[in-house]
């Protein structure tokens, strides 16, 4: 592929107001408490190693991944197993789940680590072992496994370091990039080695000039193109950023490596290195916590599984004004009903709103069919007409206009004038659909058994008429015998 | 600490309905200032009339539907209704021309269908399509630019049942109107003739207030450009083929409620085709109704039935116009 000169557009996206301070990276300390949640995408649960009254140190692996979507867990600092019970969880419907506890004791005495001067003698496919293993995950938000996604079957040509955080509010990227430039070079270089692409580029959002210098200064021996993208939301889209990057649209049913591109968010970088050269598995990140109802923001190195409530006491605590806490940024993140839930490894930002910032309840008017939302649907969707299916329960009709192609950046409700909650509406209509076709799923199987039932039933009704006709027969023969032998009998 | 949940996005919206209206009722304060500089109080008189009756008609028949009065006043689009439809007739009418208008277009045309969102038709032209039916001599009432109206004159003129018109209003229109239907096209042309080149002012009112509108984007170009197409290509057409029976692109262009339908009245969303590629149908389709109805039609100025035809095909236009989906 050629190098990239031009930039092009998705269609739709909006400017928003940014509300970025990028800082230095404060550090979060040791909270008395680490919390892991079992669940770690949809469906895909963590299976535990340690029980109750265990001791761990930093970096242990405290659960497998256990099945192929998910991803192992380590501690994140030396302690006791507390438990392993229901806590709240970060989910958009404020679920509880199953979550490892540990009781930390204050030391951080960490496990020896193992690291790797020359990655280059290793395999690729050991590279991939050890991210695997090492617990990494998209740290963009997708939580996808990292490794899993580096094995992906087509040749890449194509390596894109996302840096476009174009999420207002969110500043982790950037000031990780500010603080540790050179390391996550070699991170994107590892990565770069392991899926054998040709072209290595690094997108960063044309706000990030300090950001640009770094990563400039650190490129300059490598072959890897730094390009700026205009600041519009959502550019950090995967799909987005490619269609901007390349000019590729990328169907909604199929992934990027399919045209020989793979896309890595740089904080997955950063982990990637300290995974392969420093031998350390992730357990820590960096979190925005920002909003102005908290007293002081920062970015904040925090370990993964530690209590929201303890980086608000990092920040000084909470404003007067505080409204909703939200994990992610202010389009697409989730509100949490509670700061005693424990950041992720897919916490980007920890937003705490005040009543200034926070979209103010409206009351619904009507649609009056003006289109503002399909004009600024980066998916190119018809929103308004999912709407309207969506509104009187017509979900084949919401399929057929695309609604799981939806990435709720949320776009398209914030111009709408009437002032319609639209994605509100269409997690709810994806929510029924996945409900459906989990129902769907389970009435086959039910059907399967069934059948597989009845056939085993008639079957072994079968087997019987068989074996009772055979004996039968065999009786019979043995009769005729006896017969045929009493009419031989001379008397 | 616990913490109230709600869905995303939580970055406050930038866009309400009113706020709509209210900028599409910005962009006309142009044409009121111009249209009273010329005629005088008449058009202030007939806002106020037609902006109370609007409101009062809106909030009772919500009363009758048991609805929310106040979200539906504040959406100002029955405030715009009625400043379109007093721009629209005649500013010396009597005042029950522009109070049954009003109570029809908001009634009948708009809460009869469940109101603002719901309703086929735009309910100003709704409005002016019932007044020019049903009261034809009033609507013809146009009045001289010559001399721009004192506030007492208009009251008394708008009060007193025109007993005092004779003086004002142009002879030429009236006998225009009268003999309408019988005359040749040739003299519709000199009727539609702006008398004084002053009148030229308000067609350019209309076009700052629609380009600030298009700047400000609250209106998208796709339908103003079509319309002006869909009017001026037939007439184009026409006029070189035969330049003395058919009028020039110009004269439409400039006469009548050109700009007005392309800026203000077509690019209602409501009744409007919904995707860009149906809207440049629908907004064509109003251009060429126009002309059509201007040059062969039995009444001189075609807008608001050709809104009224296109509103109605707009269903249509979106369900073959629809994007390709899956
Ligand atoms: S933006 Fe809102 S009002 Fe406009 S068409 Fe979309 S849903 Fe309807
Ligand atoms: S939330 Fe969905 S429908 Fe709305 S703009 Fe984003 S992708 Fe399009």
């Amino acid at each position: 592929m050629a190098a990239i000169t031009q930039l092009k557009h998705f269609s739709g996206g909006l400017t928003l107001a940014a509300h970025k301070q990028p800082s230095n990276i404060l550090d979060s300390g040791i909270p008395n408490e680490l919390i892991y949640p079992l669940l770690q995408r949809a469906d895909c649960y963590a299976q535990p190693i340690v029980k109750t009254g265990d001791a761990v140190l930093k970096g242990q692996l405290i659960a497998h991944a256990g099945s192929a979507l998910s991803t192992p867990i380590h501690a994140a600092s030396s302690g006791v197993i507390k438990e392993i019970a229901a806590h709240l969880i970060a989910h958009p419907s404020g679920l509880t789940d199953l979550c490892i506890v540990i009781s930390t004791d204050g030391l951080d005495t960490a496990l020896e680590p193992e690291p790797c001067i020359d990655y280059q003698s290793e395999s690729i496919s050991d590279l991939r072992t050890k991210i695997q293993q090492a617990g990494i995950v998209g740290l963009g938000g997708a939580v996808f496994p990292t490794a899993k996604k580096l094995a992906a079957p087509q040749k890449i040509d194509t390596l894109i370091i996302n840096a476009a955080e174009c999420e207002p509010y969110i500043s982790c990227d950037e000031s990780l990039i500010l603080a540790h430039a050179e390391q996550l070079i070699q991170g994107v270089l590892i990565l770069q080695y392991i899926t054998q692409a040709e072209q290595c580029i690094i997108a960063l959002e044309e706000s990030m000039p300090q950001a640009f210098q770094a990563l400039q200064k650190a490129t300059q021996k490598e072959a890897i193109q730094l390009i700026r993208v205009p600041e519009i939301y959502p550019t950090g889209g995967e799909k987005q950023l490619i269609q901007v990057l390349t000019g590729k649209k990328i169907p909604a049913q199929s992934l990027p490596a399919e045209q020989g591109m793979l896309c890595q968010n740089i904080g997955t970088a950063y982990a990637v290195y300290q995974a392969i050269i420093l031998g350390v598995p992730l357990t820590e990140r960096i979190i925005t916590v920002t909003g102005k109802g908290i007293q002081h923001s920062q970015n904040i190195q925090a370990k993964i599984g530690t209590p929201i409530k303890h980086l608000i006491a990092e920040c000084q605590g909470y404003t007067n004004d505080v409204q909703r806490l939200i994990m992610g940024g202010s389009m697409m993140g989730i509100a949490l009903s509670s700061d005693e839930i424990a950041v992720t490894k897919a916490t980007n930002c920890i937003l705490a709103l005040s009543s200034e910032e926070l979209a103010a309840q409206t009351q619904e008017m009507p649609c009056i069919r003006c289109g503002d939302c399909a004009n600024v649907c980066p998916v190119e969707l018809l929103p308004q007409q999912l709407y309207w299916y969506g509104r009187s329960q017509q979900l084949e009709q919401c399929l057929d206009y695309r609604l799981l192609d939806c990435i709720e950046c949320g776009c398209c409700d914030i111009v709408c004038p009437s002032q319609i909650p639209l994605v509100q509406l269409f997690r709810a209509i994806k929510g029924e659909h996945t409900i459906k076709q989990q129902q769907t799923a389970q009435a086959d199987l039910a059907k399967i058994r069934y059948q597989n039932r009845q056939t085993r039933f008639a079957n072994a009704e079968q087997e019987k008429k068989d074996k009772a006709a055979k004996r039968q027969a065999a009786i019979d023969k043995m009769k005729a015998a006896a017969a045929a032998k009493k009419a031989n009998k001379p008397d | 600490m616990q913490f109230p949940i709600s869905s995303s996005p939580f970055t406050p919206r930038n866009n309400s309905i009113s706020r709509v209206m209210l900028h599409v009722l910005y962009a006309l304060l142009p044409v009121t200032a111009i249209h009273s500089y010329l005629f005088g109080y008449g058009l202030l008189i007939q806002l106020l009339l037609a902006v109370s009756t609007a409101l009062v008609t809106e909030s009772l028949c919500l009363l009758l539907r048991k609805r929310a009065i106040k979200p539906a006043l504040y959406d100002l689009s029955a405030v715009l209704s009625a400043v379109l439809l007093a721009l629209a007739i005649p500013s010396i009418a009597p005042w029950w021309v522009i109070v049954s208008g009003m109570v029809f277009a908001i009634g009948i045309g708009k809460q009869v269908y469940g109101g603002l969102g719901y309703n086929p038709f735009n309910p100003a032209m709704v409005g002016y399509v019932f007044l020019l039916i049903s009261f034809p001599l009033q609507m013809s009432l146009w009045q001289e630019s010559s001399n721009a109206l004192s506030l007492s004159d208009s009251l008394a003129i708008i009060f007193a049942n025109g007993s005092v018109l004779d003086g004002i209003s142009g002879a030429t229109l009236l006998d225009g109107v009268k003999t309408q239907l019988s005359t040749g096209l040739s003299l519709i042309d000199i009727k539609m003739l702006p008398v004084d080149e002053r009148l030229n002012l308000i067609p350019f009112a209309y076009c700052v207030g629609g380009l600030w509108l298009l700047h400000k984007k609250i209106i998208q170009w796709q339908i103003p450009t079509a319309l002006i197409l869909g009017l001026c290509l037939p007439a184009t057409l026409a006029y070189l083929i035969d330049s003395r029976q058919f009028s020039s692109p110009i004269f439409h262009l400039v006469s009548g409620a050109t700009f007005c339908a392309a800026f203000f009245i077509a690019t209602d969303p409501v009744t409007a085709a919904t995707s860009n590629k149906g809207r440049w149908i629908y907004a064509g389709l109003i251009g060429c109704l126009i002309y059509i109805i201007r040059t062969w039609g039995g009444y001189p100025e075609g807008v608001a039935f050709a809104v009224l035809l296109a509103n109605l095909a707009a269903p249509s236009i979106d369900i073959y116009t629809r994007s390709k989906i899956r």
